[in-house]
């Protein structure tokens, strides 16, 4: 197949897709980071934040933004006090599971409050109009791509700021780095943990306002294939550093906006066996993560 | 007593499936379904426990050998003057053969071993979380190969036109083989062998055992397993889609799993019986007052807290003793 040409349209849509999945990476990596849980439900608070949105789209903006974050920050604080913190001290192996089953059970809970109206999905209303484009140097964009972009690079740098200028944001750093040496030096393992909850819910949050402007239609299954395609992209990345599950992340995203804008459907239907060979070549040959300096491998193995 | 403690490790689970299968025959058409699914999916239950019980590996990836033997044995069986019609971009080997019953759960069977052969020689160098991604990998493998590649089944549409031949006696007897077979692995040097790697593999080690060789071996048994159990499966069913056998099915096996206890046979059979009744007795409650969705609700429910109270299990992991 010759080499098809990338328009700028493209590339500047897979820069936001990546922005956004960064977001999501950054949301699951810091819980993993204190917690060692790899947390498979992450998609679901998307879920739950987009159909807040859905459900609260005759208010005001900013109501129904405000309300998203609300729930989903509630629902993350009841799923740690109710799942993880019993959890811990288990296998990494059992969190998962532990995870994967709350998948499904939030996913079942959002079918049931989804199908009282008789139909399946809900529109998302509130801020389609970010959907407009604007013209930037020739290149027609819509307002919500931009949107996107700026988020995550604010959000970014925020964090960024905050785990490297701030005092909780050392202890999270400590706590990612040796758990139990934190815990004796003085670390505070409900608040750094319970900080880390918050934070990812509050991504789960902003990603679920940007994913909801592109696509509106809020199904129970929204989110999940977005959750299980980051946690690739951290998995490849490097699940054991912020910033090379970040990275990591942001490379997937954009590799499959690339991929989704330049190949036609019929070349990318193998695209998911590929992508995951890959993730398993990974976790074999470089366990740290792609991006992970050279001889770091800290990956339990046999 | 001791000398009885194998003997009733092994009645006790065949006790179960002997009598969900004479209660499949002495219920009405409709009910009779659940219990056969039941049945089956302690063979599905069993089969994966051979693996996650003995070496204390996660894996998401065995329902990706129950898929392969759903498939392998289904599209063998579809009758030949049919099969042109509807699967026309088969391979030709696949195409114009055709297998009885009990052949097409051999092929199954060894679709499942060689598949899991093949993934398992570099994956069972992972542990923990590692296995965990990993094998979810491998079900997201399979199950875009088969969804998409018409040349080995039916692609994304449903293979129908699969012979029921699993009725009280074939799904009794097939899950009474697996049964057997996770029993006597369990009670070999080899399934001892791996317990102990589970419980401590440095130790073991240390005593000479292969840790990969020993995983591999069990992984391998339960593929075989799988792709039999997968073969019961879509002889009950009579039609696959791979929808069927993708996310849902491995929640629900897994919850059984866990729910029963993952360290024993006896948790794994008592596990999926349990959750089958449950989740027949909501579907069945679904049709009436219940809202759609409530099965997977209470399903995840009971595992997260089985798993958050109780991790291991109902059984508390333990063979029967009296």
């Amino acid at each position: 197949m010759p080499l098809a040409v990338v328009d700028a349209q493209t590339l500047v849509d897979s820069v936001a897709l990546g922005a956004v999945y960064a977001l999501m990476a950054v949301g699951i990596g810091l819980v993993f980071g204190v917690l060692r849980l790899v947390n498979f439900a992450y998609g679901q608070l998307v879920m739950a934040g987009a159909y807040t949105l859905a459900f609260t789209s005759h208010f005001h903006p900013a109501v129904s933004i405000a309300a998203c974050f609300a729930v989903v920050i509630a629902l993350s604080t009841a799923i740690d006090l109710a799942v993880f913190r019993p959890l811990r001290g288990q296998s990494p192996a059992v969190m998962l599971v532990t995870t994967f089953a709350l998948a499904f059970l939030l996913q079942a809970v959002a079918r049931i409050v989804d199908v009282r109206d008789g139909t399946i999905g809900e529109p998302v209303r509130v801020v389609g109009r970010l959907n407009r484009a604007v013209d930037v140097a020739g290149v027609n964009v819509r307002q919500v791509t931009i949107l996107a972009i700026v988020l995550g690079v604010v959000m970014l740098g925020l964090l960024a700021l905050l785990l490297g200028r701030t005092t909780i944001g050392l202890h999270m750093r400590a706590a990612a780095a040796d758990f139990r040496t934190a815990r004796l030096l003085g670390v505070r393992s409900d608040r750094v943990i319970g900080f880390a909850v918050f934070l990812s819910a509050v991504l789960a949050a902003l990603v679920a306002v940007v994913l909801t402007v592109r696509r509106p239609l809020v199904t129970p299954a929204y989110g999940l294939q977005e959750t299980i395609v980051v946690l690739v992209g951290v998995v490849v990345g490097g699940l054991d550093r912020l910033w090379t599950a970040t990275l990591g992340g942001f490379a997937i995203g954009f590799a499959t906006g690339l991929i989704n804008g330049v190949l036609p459907t019929d070349k990318t239907i193998f695209l998911p066996t590929a992508v995951f060979t890959l993730v398993i070549l990974v976790l074999l040959l470089r366990p740290g993560g792609l991006f992970a300096p050279r001889g770091a491998a800290t990956v339990e193995r046999v | 007593m001791r000398r009885l403690a194998p003997v009733l490790e092994l009645a006790g689970p065949l006790l179960l499936i002997v009598a969900a299968g004479l209660l499949s025959t002495a219920v009405s058409r409709s009910t009779q379904i659940y219990v056969l699914h039941a049945i089956v999916a302690v063979a599905m239950v069993v089969a994966i426990y051979v693996f996650i019980g003995n070496s204390g590996v996660l894996s998401f990836g065995q329902i990706s050998f129950v898929a392969v033997g759903a498939f392998a044995a289904g599209v063998m069986t579809v009758p030949l003057l049919l099969k042109g019609a509807i699967l026309r971009d088969l391979f030709p080997i696949l195409r114009d053969h055709e297998l009885g019953n009990v052949e097409s759960l051999l092929v199954a069977a060894g679709v499942g071993a060689v598949l899991a052969a093949v993934v398992g020689l570099p994956l069972m160098r992972l542990s923990g979380l590692a296995a965990g991604i990993a094998t979810f990998a491998v079900l997201e493998i399979t199950n875009n190969l088969l969804r998409e590649w018409t040349a080995i089944g039916p692609g994304a549409t449903t293979l129908s036109l699969v012979p029921q031949t699993t009725g009280p006696a074939q799904a009794t007897i097939g899950a009474t083989l697996v049964v057997l077979v996770a029993w006597a692995y369990q009670r070999s040097r080899f399934g001892r062998r791996l317990r102990a790697t589970r419980e401590d593999p440095a130790a073991a080690q240390a005593v000479g055992i292969s840790v990969h060789r020993h995983r591999l071996g069990a992984f391998v048994l339960s593929g075989a397993l799988c792709g039999f159990a997968g073969g019961l499966y879509v002889h009950m069913l009579g039609s696959i889609s791979t929808g069927q056998v993708y996310l849902e099915l491995t929640f629900l096996t897994l919850a059984m799993l866990v729910v029963g206890g993952m360290t024993s046979l006896w948790g794994a059979v008592v596990g999926a019986l349990a959750v089958s009744g449950l989740d027949s007795f909501l579907a069945e409650a679904e049709r009436g007052a219940l809202p759609d969705g409530t099965r997977l609700v209470v399903v995840g429910a009971v595992m997260a807290l089985v798993l958050v109270l109780r991790p291991s299990g109902i059984t508390g992991g333990k063979e029967l003793r009296l």
